[in-house]
């Protein structure tokens, strides 16, 4: 059961990864995109942390909600809304569930939704789609996670910026399911998480 | 009018120039535009877009726009909108100067989405 507490560490913890990898992330994003996931993500996180410490009392569709918010208005590239989504979504379903599992399912349906991307489009629904499983099936670990960002690297990219490049955007791995690796790597770190 | 034209660029001067083009052939049409991020930087803003779509005068509104994440805002801008907003995935000059020029003309917006559809290109 994830509580408004549980939520915040993961999240922080998510922040922390994005700032400590952010030039990683906007170097990814370099000779397939626009070269600002790093730096976009880590305003957003910031963001998202000072909105979330301004207001402690949250419940947990709270929490998402205004996570949600933060990202939306401060991100600026396409991981903006993409996660931003996902948290919105995650605070709908969290006013019926407090089941990670079940959060995670609103949070893929509504990234997929948004961002019109299919598994196979070299975008963070590679990522999403099998980690959102392996938590489900209990078997998350920094193993499935790398091994799930790593299937963007062979594919050519239908959704995003690196749709532009074809197929020379072969080889790369996508930001997006590298920052997408980070926000399951957090539940890792976060006890009482999963 | 009834209906006014949006344009949403990532870069805040793509989106001031075009609606210069538009508004010579379409004079009495309300456009507004939302380029760049909060901060004016490249990239686009959920909040400038929902300003853009209050700041027009018209009931209903078509918008334009030139990469993916700009979508991503507008669909979520739309769904927090009061009034109706059409979204094109067309070329973005050559669709919304269509769009003008149809619309300054009292062209029916069933009209001009037929002249739209051969510039989708995303």
């Amino acid at each position: 059961m994830l509580t408004p507490e549980i939520a915040r560490l993961w999240l922080e913890n998510f922040a922390t990864l994005i700032d400590t990898n952010k030039a990683h992330l906007s170097d990814l994003d370099t000779p397939i995109g626009d070269a600002d996931h790093g730096n976009n993500m880590a305003r957003g996180m910031q963001a998202l942390t000072e909105a979330l410490a301004a207001k402690p009392d949250l419940d947990l569709a709270g929490v998402f909600k205004t996570s949600a918010m933060a990202l939306i208005s401060k991100v600026g590239g396409a991981s903006g809304p993409l996660y931003g989504t996902a948290f919105l979504e995650m605070a709908k379903a969290a006013k019926n569930s407090a089941d990670l599992p079940t959060l995670l399912d609103a949070a893929l349906a509504g990234v997929i939704k948004r961002g019109g991307a299919q598994v196979g489009d070299k975008t963070m629904v590679d990522a999403w789609t099998p980690l959102v499983k392996a938590v489900h099936d209990g078997t998350l670990s920094q193993a499935v996670i790398d091994e799930a960002v790593a299937t963007t690297e062979p594919l050519v990219a239908k959704k995003g910026r690196a749709a532009y490049l074809g197929e020379r955007g072969i080889g790369h791995r996508d930001p997006g399911a590298e920052s997408t690796g980070y926000l399951f790597a957090a539940l890792l770190q976060t006890e009482g998480a999963l | 009018m009834t209906y006014g034209i949006v344009i949403v660029s990532h870069v805040p001067e793509i989106a001031s120039g075009l609606p210069k083009l538009l508004q010579q052939v379409a004079p009495h049409l309300s456009i507004t535009y939302a380029g760049g991020t909060d901060d004016g930087d490249i990239g686009t803003s959920m909040a400038k877009i929902s300003a853009a779509f209050g700041e027009n005068t018209a009931a209903e509104l078509l918008a334009f726009y030139d990469l993916g994440s700009a979508k991503m805002n507008l669909e979520m801008a739309i769904e927090f909108a009061d009034k109706p907003v059409h979204l094109y995935d067309t070329a973005l000059i050559e669709g919304a100067y269509t769009a003008a020029t149809l619309l300054e003309a009292g062209v029916s917006l069933s009209d001009v989405e037929k002249q739209l559809q051969p510039l989708v290109i995303k």
